[in-house]
């Protein structure tokens, strides 16, 4: 725990501090008479989404606003009563599609501390190596995004090509540019093909050049500046009180991060660092999604050289819990057997009677899921932790004050997707 | 100051709410402990309160509905998930609720974090919280009848896909 | 000698002749304006379809207008559940005729692999769509081909039918 400098909490009651600041803004507001009701969304160009605002507004500042959400509820918890492990993986995607690469693993990761699976090392290595491409891709997005809001298109087409890099790179490994499905319980579909190192080699370069050249061009860019310095500040009290986690409570300077609090997968035998800002603003949180994004590069650069000396399977040998490769379910009677029994309504994989929360770092906060097992093929229960849900929910405080211009401003800094927000 | 271990956490709960809890296990190293419904915003307000234990932190809220797995006492359950932020201690908090009443103590006055995790509990599972200032559907339309996920409302639903309230202008639910 | 060729001869190459419906279906096809309708996953490809690599401008369909009442073709991309369906039909009455729809996505086209309490098992049981693109997600590519079939449908359309009604 040392390596993480400690918050610092000063004594200070979030709850009150939320209602002070909630009091002053209406007395400043009752003097001044009517308020008008404003919808931003659901289909609004800048919600990025289904969000739906409702703000009341004096002149042009949010005095009061009201999230409504449920616009994208697909009702993935009850599917997953229904799905059994080896299928659900499939949902995970779905839900956070902008790095459904992270939520396959988290979801296989949570499985399998349930289950107590062990995963082959090289699998392990895949894993960091291809979420931390996936956290690159989405924190590209998200910065694109923040620069595109506050007038900056460019940005975006330049994130936006090395995201589609990242696509290349995944299909070329599963298959599937957005929805890979890629991890499976006990570890990968398959190996990586010929010609992945190359392709990672060239992407890690070329981030980084598209890193530096992002950081000349907006951040001592005077209109970013003045669009995000100072704008949607989250005290770090407030921010844990409310359950934030991610880039955005790492920018109110608490070092909070799974990767290292609660290690898995390895991440505990990398080098890396995590990185936080004190402010807490819109700048700060895009400083921080930058410095985040040289913190992967770093990993997978470490995780490329690793690669060659870690050889063997990637997935586990279990044949109670793990669907095996399908080259030999194909030409291998016992391996044909195994699968069918870990398909089969009947049999199903041995889960043992328990409920366990294990939750993994996404892009965006953590992602947890509780699982409860009652021993049979189907989850009992997938409780889902989505980072976005308790994320959003600060939204109106950061949001009060402020002018309708800023709204998309910090929204866009928060990176909430819909998918998960609603489940 | 000494930081908070599984077993300085429990030994600290059993001290002070002996009979109160009903079970306590550690899966994998995590700490799980189950309490009647009616102790559990005491026993949440101490492992906040407590200089000891500091769980300063709700990582999440969420329902359970026990009716065909029948190993539950009580056929609702709540759990919730904290977190102690300066060693990264996790604790779960399982609790049983009957189907007749069906409330729970809020927990909004001590985490911000518990107003919407809660609105979605009621929401998905019809259990209400005592004392959260705004008690509303979340995620499905205001007009919906039914919680979805409960164990006896079918995947596929009772017809609302096809005969959902088709306003003809479209109005925002109300503030 | 009919009046086509007699004017083609008296005026010879500094006059085109054409019919008002094949122009102005020229115009119309050229210059769709897209309404995107992007709620989940989908909506993502949408935004690849939009940015650099596929560059939708090279089909004269570049202007994204996010108010209804200035586009002509919607792009319903992503899952629509129950509490979301309200909102689509609303926009789409409030587009002005003529206007096209693209249901991308197994989702939008049928409710994919979601059969959930609170999923439209397609949005076609609501409003008219004139072509479904298959595929979890499907790629820019097909996108670009469905608007390349919408522009075939609309260069074959009459004018006349749309003012009596299909
Ligand atoms: S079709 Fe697939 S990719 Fe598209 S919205 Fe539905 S689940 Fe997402």
């Amino acid at each position: 725990m040392n390596i993480m400098n400690q918050a610092k909490f000063d004594k200070i009651d979030p709850i009150a501090l939320k209602e002070e600041r909630e009091k002053s803004l209406r007395t400043v507001s009752d003097q001044n008479g009517e308020h008008m009701i404003v919808n931003l969304g659901p289909q609004h160009p800048s919600t990025h989404g289904t969000l739906h605002n409702i703000l009341e507004l004096n002149g042009e500042t949010v005095v009061k606003a009201t999230p409504v959400i449920g616009y994208l509820h697909t009702g993935f918890e009850k599917l997953g009563e229904h799905l059994d492990y080896h299928q659900f993986i499939t949902v995970t995607d779905r839900m956070n599609y902008l790095s459904s690469m992270n939520n396959n693993i988290g979801f296989a990761i949570a499985v399998e501390e349930l289950a107590e699976v062990e995963v082959p090392p090289r699998a392990q290595l895949l894993r960091v190596i291809l979420s931390e491409m996936s956290r690159i891709g989405d924190h590209l997005a998200c910065v694109g995004l923040q620069a595109m809001d506050v007038g900056a298109f460019s940005v975006f087409l330049w994130c936006w090509k090395w995201r589609e890099k990242m696509y290349d790179i995944f299909e070329h490994t599963t298959g599937a540019r957005l929805t890979t499905s890629f991890a499976r319980i006990g570890g990968l579909a398959k190996d990586i093909p010929e010609g992945f190192e190359q392709m990672a080699t060239e992407f890690v370069e070329n981030v980084a050049r598209v890193l530096d050249e992002t950081e000349l061009m907006i951040s001592r860019n005077r209109i970013f500046i003045d669009r995000s310095q100072g704008i949607g500040i989250l005290e770090k009290e407030i921010a844990c009180s409310y359950g934030v986690t991610g880039p955005v409570l790492r920018a109110s300077g608490v070092p909070y991060d799974v990767r290292k609090a609660h290690p898995y997968s390895g991440y505990e035998t990398f080098d890396f660092e995590i990185p936080t800002e004190p402010d807490g603003d819109s700048y700060a949180r895009y400083k921080l999604r930058l410095a985040e994004m040289r913190q992967s590069l770093r990993i997978i650069q470490q995780g490329m050289e690793r690669l060659p000396d870690v050889q063997g399977p990637v997935i586990a040998d279990d044949f109670k819990m793990v669907l095996p490769p399908k080259d030999n379910v194909y030409n291998n009677m016992e391996e044909l057997i195994h699968h069918f029994k870990i398909v089969m309504r009947t049999h199903g994989p041995k889960i043992p009677v328990r409920e366990f929360y294990s939750s993994t770092e996404v892009p965006n906060g953590e992602l947890g899921w509780y699982i409860i097992s009652d021993g049979g093929m189907f989850p009992y229960r997938i409780r889902t932790r989505s980072p976005s849900f308790y994320n959003y929910q600060v939204f109106p405080y950061m949001l009060e004050g402020h002018m309708i211009p800023d709204v998309p401003a910090i929204l866009s800094t928060l990176n909430v997707i819909a998918g998960e927000l609603d489940r | 100051m000494q930081e908070p271990t599984n077993d300085m956490v429990l030994n600290l709960l059993q001290e002070t709410f002996n009979d109160r809890i009903l079970k306590t296990e550690v899966v994998r190293n995590q700490l799980q402990i189950e309490v009647i419904g009616t102790h559990v915003y005491e026993l949440i307000k101490f492992l906040k309160d407590d200089e000891r234990c500091d769980f300063s932190y709700l990582v999440d809220i969420g329902g359970v509905d026990f009716l065909k797995n029948g190993d539950g006492p009580e056929r609702f359950g709540v759990i919730y998930i904290l977190q102690n932020m300066n060693n990264y201690l996790r604790i779960i908090i399982r609790t049983y609720i009957s189907e007749e009443d069906l409330e729970i103590d809020s927990l909004t006055p001590l985490y911000l974090a518990a107003n919407w995790a809660e609105r979605e509990v009621y929401d998905m599972f019809g259990i209400s919280f005592k004392g959260h200032p705004d008690l509303r559907r979340i995620l499905m339309p205001d007009d919906y009848e039914g919680h979805p996920l409960r164990k006896d409302y079918p995947l596929q639903g009772r017809g609302e896909r096809e005969n959902f309230s088709r306003y003809e202008y479209y109005e925002p639910s109300k503030v | 000698m009919g009046l086509e060729t007699l004017l083609a001869e008296k005026l010879k190459d500094t006059v085109l002749l054409s019919k008002m419906d094949a122009v102005i279906n020229w115009g119309r096809s050229n210059s769709l304006w897209p309404a995107p309708f992007g709620t989940a996953c989908c909506a993502i490809e949408m935004m690849s379809l939009f940015a650099n690599k596929y560059d939708l401008a090279r089909f004269g369909a570049e202007v994204l207008r996010f108010s209804p009442r200035q586009a002509d073709l919607m792009l319903v991309s992503g899952r629509i559940s129950i509490k979301m369906m309200p909102v689509l039909s609303t926009i789409w009455r409030q587009m002005p005729e003529p206007k096209w729809c693209i249901s991308m996505g197994a989702c939008a086209c049928s409710g994919g692999m979601f059969n959930t309490y609170t999923l439209v098992q397609g949005v076609d049981q609501f409003i008219p769509v004139d072509v479904y693109i298959p595929g979890c997600p499907p790629r820019p590519e097909v996108v670009l081909d469905a608007l390349m079939e919408i522009q075939k449908k609309v260069r074959g359309e009459k004018l006349l039918d749309r003012l009596h009604g299909e």
